[in-house]
């Protein structure tokens, strides 16, 4: 069945001049916003070599940009730098840099799903569980006997990994019958988890005795500790996570509707609950897991995203994608140099300034949200 | 049979409260029907279980010779449009972006609307004649166009089965008028089924060729809006007396309610 058939006998006049009019440029939807993603990359790449050449030591950007640009094969670049430039931008800066790019895209990705997909607006990554999940599980490897390194793996992101994982499969195994899942019922349940977690990982805090302050660092979050492994590590998690949800995109923007319009227009709408749960909970487990609980930016991006350029999902995801993890590189660039040389953590850091432009946005575009 | 709906002997409870007990007709291709009764008499549930989004506790749903609940949610979606009743809409979403969603049972997951999909959704709203609220966002639009978006939507799914719930409710006199005729218009065009849960009794007779009269979850009456809206249904079903009369123009019948201290005539 297509417009022809359905239409035709009474409106083909009608319908043969509206198929053969041009759409004019205002109905023409550019289905994804090229010009802006690009920008975008080229301002995070700019972040990036700002965050690179600041800092206790700082080097010129165009040292930064030299050394990166001699990494790449078949490009001779002739080297003018010193080895200990190198060796604070290759062993220290980068792996520090991309983590937190990783991380604040990640983190920015997983809130849109969860504001969408709960068509919530205070949604956001640690929405259902996952951070006190993740929580209680690196608290339970930092104060029982557990080496926290077993090999070559380091034991303390994988249990933060399952325990916030786990906190979101009992909350989800709670609001699923065999039939459907209630995202009312999975909001409940997610903060009843998380406040359970919390309590009983404060319980093991007060009861034992060894220095916590490593844990509440962990906590408290930040990229101090980054490696390159970190950051391979997580790709293969968060790559695919990413390009899932931009999939999914599409979807997401009919689920705004009621569950059931959306079931009536062709969404199988809980196996698109089940996706977007997994995927955005794998994403935001993963970040947390390195990095540890960093707020109000997965909150915030996609709002911000949202307010400057409309709700579409399918332009909203990749965008949010890039602003959040410039913001989260260029707040890490502030928490390691504000104090200098102590570091502040990047939560901090993130919610300081975060915060005010968001409040600006807000009051400057009262009537754009949701 | 082949391209109309059959429900067979359908039932269906919300726990232990009976809402449908036992419905069985065809509807045939071509027909446009009204589902009239009072308040909590199945109308809505009907509805959806005709669209599969409720599974009936008994009983099958037909629709083209293919049981609906065995369907796909896109399957289904390519044979019945849903206009449901005062549906949450996002009020930040543009109405052409909002029709196009009715584009959806026709892409494919990786798929995203190509010119012909935004073509048979202007055109859709040139039908409804919304098409110059296209850039609108949904909060700015008044009850009656967001109706009329609705609609737009449902004929963008291009299906041949379109079930509507009070399309005419929170309208006001000029767009109840307007988006019944708009329906019985887009009804003729195509050689499918338009099935309409509806209050308005006189609305109902005045732009459907069948009434069926639902009670208690049952098929009261059904038959042409003459032979089902009399006074004896009527006050048997509502439990209310009512005057009928001719329309002034055409001679449907035009149903009144009348109240204890204004008296009958009947």
């Amino acid at each position: 069945m297509n417009l022809q058939t359905s239409f035709i006998p009474a409106y083909s006049n009608e319908i043969t001049t509206l198929m053969t009019m041009p759409i004019t440029p205002k109905e023409q939807k550019s289905l994804l916003p090229w010009r802006r993603i690009i920008i975008w990359i080229f301002i995070s790449l700019v972040c990036c070599v700002l965050a690179a050449s600041i800092g206790s030591v700082s080097i010129h950007p165009m040292e930064t940009i030299m050394i990166t640009l001699s990494k790449f094969p078949f490009i001779n670049v002739d080297k003018t730098w010193e080895d200990s430039s190198y060796t604070i931008l290759w062993e220290i800066r980068f792996p520090r840099i991309l983590l937190a790019l990783l991380v604040g895209a990640s983190l920015s990705v997983a809130g849109a799903t969860y504001q969408g997909l709960f068509r919530n607006p205070l949604a956001d990554p640690y929405f259902i569980g996952v951070a006190s999940g993740a929580s209680l599980g690196a608290t339970l490897v930092f104060l029982t006997n557990v080496p926290t390194v077993i090999g070559n793996f380091n034991v303390l992101p994988i249990a933060a990994f399952i325990g916030g994982t786990g906190a979101v499969a009992i909350a989800y195994k709670i609001s699923s019958t065999s039939s459907n899942t209630k995202l009312a019922t999975l909001i409940l349940a997610g903060i009843a988890i998380g406040s359970f977690t919390t309590a009983v990982t404060s319980i093991l805090m007060i009861r034992t005795e060894p220095d916590l302050r490593p844990l509440l660092s962990w906590i408290m979050g930040g990229f101090i500790k980054a490696t390159w492994a970190d950051s391979l590590f997580l790709l293969p998690y968060l790559i695919p996570s990413i390009l899932l949800v931009c999939i999914y995109s599409r979807i997401l923007n009919t689920i705004q509707l009621d569950e059931e319009y959306a079931e009536s227009l062709g969404v199988n709408t809980e196996r698109t609950k089940k996706v977007l749960i997994i995927v955005s909970t794998i994403l935001t487990a993963a970040a947390v897991s390195f990095s540890g609980l960093i707020g109000f930016v997965g909150l915030v991006a996609p709002h911000v995203v949202r307010i400057l350029w409309g709700g579409d999902y399918r332009s909203l995801i990749p965008t949010a994608a890039l602003v959040g993890g410039s913001f989260l590189v260029l707040s890490d660039l502030m928490a390691r140099t504000v104090v200098s040389p102590g570091e502040l953590p990047v939560g901090i850091i993130t919610a300081l300034f975060g915060a005010p432009f968001f409040i600006f946005l807000l009051v400057k575009n009262r009537s754009k949200i949701y | 049979m082949n391209e109309g709906i059959y429900l067979k002997n359908l039932e269906f409870s919300y726990s232990d409260l009976n809402v449908i007990n036992g419905i069985t007709t065809e509807i045939k291709a071509g027909e446009i029907v009204s589902i009239v009764g009072p308040n909590g008499a199945g109308k809505t549930t009907l509805i959806k279980i005709i669209d599969g989004l409720i599974k009936p506790s008994r009983g099958e749903v037909l629709v083209h010779n293919r049981k609906v609940h065995r369907l796909s949610s896109r399957n289904r979606a390519r044979l019945i449009s849903y206009v449901p009743q005062n549906p949450r809409l996002p009020g930040n979403m543009k109405l052409i972006d909002f029709v196009l969603l009715g584009r959806n049972p026709h892409l494919s997951l990786v798929e995203w609307e190509n010119e012909k999909d935004i073509r048979t959704a202007i055109a859709a709203m040139e039908l409804t004649e919304v098409s110059h609220l296209a850039n609108r966002h949904l909060e700015e639009m008044s009850g009656g166009e967001l109706q009329m978006g609705m609609l737009s939507l449902a004929l963008t799914q291009e299906s041949p089965i379109m079930l509507l719930d009070e399309p005419t409710s929170n309208l006001d006199l000029s767009h109840q008028a307007k988006i019944m005729s708009l329906i019985k218009k887009t009804h003729q065009t195509k050689n499918g089924v338009t099935i309409l849960a509806i209050h308005d009794l006189t609305l109902a007779a005045q732009y459907t060729s069948r009434v069926i009269l639902l009670s208690e979850g049952r098929i009261f009456a059904d038959g042409t809006p003459s032979e089902v809206l009399t006074v004896k249904n009527l006050s048997e079903t509502y439990g209310a007396n009512v005057v009928i009369m001719p329309h002034p123009s055409g001679g449907t019948p035009v149903i009144l309610p009348v109240t204890e201290n204004y008296p009958s005539t009947t």
